[in-house]
């Protein structure tokens, strides 16, 4: 397969994370569109990586999905916080950081 | 040991006592503390004796020594070394002031040891004894500044020592101020000297100035104009001389020793160590002569004006001055320092007896409510009796050879100074008259209240605690006077330090009897050989003549007196009315401080005002709103992105990349 189906591919799997957290108001929904973001990411390194025919791509894909894996550590964490002092579970709520 | 190492360790001892009085004043007993520092200062007049024996041991020539301890300040082309000068004069400063400050603390054990502060005022008074030592012993400029500041800083705290008096904190900080001004014209004088000779040791500029100067230059001139500046401040001479009088507000012993003996002398001292420079300055000379002249007739007439016992020996103090200033300022050098060591015995004297006066009458000053204390207090009128005697240079006393000395080198210069010499005499005739109007209105007649009281009941009069000047009501804790008040009858220190000081007062002048001996001018000569005025001396003949004038004249002048105010009582009050103009000139003090005030003050509060309501505002003000409104709107600008809401920021961020994308896609094809 050429190589333009992933890269296709890659950016719908992006455009839909993105719309996902511009329209989503959940705080897990949001998290979950990002990981959708950065896997797409990591698809396109992959597939630019085979075409190049080396591993450093592949190798990026690796460090993005321990980058990926901390975030979620973080955000979850957050969520779990929010919830268990009963703030709404609605990022437009929260806005306390209003300049 | 050598004299330089007598003189640093008279230096160091006044230090020593200041610095263990003020770090255990809460371990020790008031008592120790006033032992402290009597000992203190006795061990370093004993130390000052040392180093003279050393130094008579000497060729008369040779009797000047520089030593330094280490570099104060070493820079290219600047070598200031912490040095010390010992020489006959720095010797003899060192004597006086020692040996004064001794027995002035002495009187102070006695006299402060009801005061709460009493642990404090020991403290600051050695410090300002170290501070007056280091003046006089420095050897550079720049050392001299030194202690000439903290002479004027140990003014300052001794004067406001009864800190919740108004009064005195504002007394305080008058002194404080016009000696700055007098510290910065010595500190341009420093530099500008710095400029021309290229060194600060004494050794070094006196040395080079009659090379490097031609006699009546400019520069020289502008040097020793700005050397008066500083010596007029500290030895308060016209026109820097209002803060004095109101110095009086500290403590007695303070008005003593600071205000009477030493610090004031200050002014006298720097004047005959830079002799050389002033005989290259004739006109500057000149001046300083005019204007000791000037100080010693207007003080006089001030003096006999005053109601406030203090403040009339405050004129005296000045006028004194005065006399010194006229005689190193036309070359009277051993001459004018010999009047400024009869000086400190009989004006210190005088300011215990008023001391001890003034505690009597329960802390009041007027001496318009004073009579009758011949009756009460015996040793103390005695004491006032032998001070004011030799004040008014009564025949035989040490005023009476001292201020002669003076005016018989003047006529023997001649010329102008010929008139100089008559303005003395002036001068002494208004010194007797005032000094015996003190005495005709405290001592003789019926006693007043307080003196009564005290012949009555054997104790003094305690009055409801008030400020003498305002009638303000005060209490005896610390920053106030102490609750109970001491005369020399009744405190042993004090009575031996007035009994010491009388002894001086009456025949310090007998060491120095023209034609019979020649001890202090003897001595005090070799340091100005260098200085060609210093070779002029009135014949014995014209000395003993001019000391038959004096004697006369001060003779007259305490008879005028006792007419004055003794016999026929109502004589001033009918000069009063005659001369109202200029009796009301006297009273307010030849409106010095109104002119000073007129002419200085109001201009720069003015200035202070005009800075404040338009400059302040309008380009400070201007300045600083006008960067906080830039930052502030710019701000408000950025303020409006931060929502708040994190889906818009998101936005923003995609928005913004897919932007960045659009842009480097459509420049690369």
């Amino acid at each position: 397969m050429s190589i333009e189906w992933y890269v296709v591919l890659s950016s719908l799997l992006f455009a839909v994370g993105a719309m996902g957290i511009l329209i989503r108001r959940s705080p897990v929904v949001i998290l979950l569109c990002l990981e959708l973001m950065l896997n797409a990411g990591n698809l396109a390194l992959v597939a630019f990586s085979r075409m190049v025919g080396n591993q450093q791509g592949q190798v990026f894909a690796v460090v993005v999905m321990v980058v990926a894996a901390c975030e979620v550590v973080v955000g979850l964490g957050l969520i779990v916080a929010i919830f268990r002092r009963k703030l709404p579970l609605d990022v437009d709520e929260l806005r306390e950081l209003r300049g | 040991m050598s004299a330089t190492a007598w003189a640093w360790l008279v230096l160091l001892l006044p230090l020593l006592g200041s610095i263990a009085i003020s770090l255990s004043f809460r371990a020790i007993p008031a008592r120790v503390a006033g032992a402290i520092g009597t000992a203190a200062i006795g061990l370093a007049f004993l130390c000052a004796i040392a180093a003279l024996v050393n130094l008579l041991g000497e060729e008369p020539d040779a009797r000047h020594h520089a030593s330094s301890l280490w570099d104060y300040a070493s820079a290219a082309g600047l070598d200031i070394k912490l040095g010390i000068y010992v020489d006959q004069l720095s010797t003899f400063m060192m004597l006086v002031v020692t040996g004064v400050s001794t027995l002035i603390h002495l009187y102070s054990v006695g006299y402060m040891k009801s005061d709460e502060g009493y642990h404090r005022f020991f403290s600051y008074l050695n410090f300002f004894v170290f501070s007056m030592l280091l003046l006089v012993l420095a050897g550079n400029f720049v050392l001299l500044i030194v202690g000439w500041a903290f002479v004027g800083f140990a003014s300052y705290a001794l004067i406001s020592f009864w800190y919740r008096r108004t009064t005195a904190t504002k007394a305080g900080m008058k002194a404080f101020v016009i000696n700055v001004v007098g510290d910065i014209g010595l500190v341009l004088a420093a530099f500008l000297i710095f400029r021309e000779l290229g060194t600060f040791e004494y050794g070094e500029v006196f040395a080079k100035a009659p090379e490097v100067f031609a006699k009546g230059e400019w520069t020289i001139t502008a040097i020793c104009l700005l050397l008066l500046v500083g010596a007029f401040a500290k030895s308060a001479q016209i026109p820097f001389h209002t803060w004095l009088p109101d110095a009086m507000e500290g403590p007695t012993p303070v008005s003593s020793l600071i205000h009477a003996a030493t610090m004031v002398t200050a002014g006298v001292y720097l004047i005959a160590r830079t002799h050389v420079l002033f005989y290259l300055a004739p006109t500057a000379a000149d001046i300083a002569a005019f204007v000791g002249l000037a100080t010693l007739l207007i003080a006089g007439t001030i003096a006999i004006a005053m109601t406030d016992l203090k403040r009339a020996i405050a004129y005296s103090t000045m006028s004194q001055i005065g006399y010194m200033i006229m005689g190193v300022s036309i070359g009277a050098y051993a001459q004018g320092l010999f009047h400024l060591m009869t000086h400190a015995f009989f004006k210190a004297l005088l300011f215990m007896a008023a001391g001890s006066i003034i505690s009597a009458m329960a802390n009041r000053q007027d001496i318009d409510r004073m009579s009758g204390f011949w009756k009460a207090m015996r040793f103390t009128s005695l004491m006032l009796l032998v001070g004011g005697l030799a004040l008014a240079a009564f025949p035989l006393t040490s005023g009476f050879f001292s201020k002669d000395s003076i005016l018989a080198y003047a006529e023997a210069r001649g010329g102008m100074y010929t008139w100089m010499a008559i303005g003395g005499y002036v001068g002494a005739f208004l010194t007797a008259l005032y000094t015996f109007r003190l005495i005709f209105r405290v001592l003789p007649g019926k006693p007043c209240k307080e003196a009564q009281h005290l012949i009555d009941t054997g104790e003094l009069y305690h009055g409801p605690a008030i400020n003498p000047a305002t009638e303000e009501l005060e209490d005896a804790e610390v920053g106030f006077p102490g609750a109970h008040h001491h005369i020399a009858e009744q405190s042993w220190p004090m009575a031996v330090a007035m009994a010491l000081l009388g002894f001086g007062a009456l025949f310090a002048g007998l060491i120095q009897v023209p034609g019979v001996d020649n001890v202090l001018f003897g001595f005090l000569e070799p340091a100005f050989h260098d200085s060609p005025l210093a070779a002029i001396h009135p014949s014995v003949g014209a000395e003993w003549r001019g000391l038959a004038i004096g004697g006369a004249i001060s003779l007259l002048g305490i008879a005028t007196a006792w007419l004055l105010w003794a016999q026929r009582p109502g004589l001033p009050a009918a000069f009063r009315q005659r001369f109202r103009p200029l009796y009301e000139l006297a009273v307010n003090k030849w409106y010095f401080d109104e002119a000073i005030d007129f002419l200085i003050v109001r201009p720069a509060l003015a200035t202070g005002r005009f800075a404040n309501s338009v400059f302040e505002r309008f380009v400070v003000d201007g300045l600083v709103t006008g960067t906080k409104e830039t930052v502030s709107g710019a701000g408000g600008l950025v303020r409006v992105v931060q929502s708040g809401f994190v889906r818009s920021y998101a936005l923003l961020l995609i928005a913004g990349f897919a932007g960045l994308a659009l842009y480097f896609l459509l420049s690369s094809s």
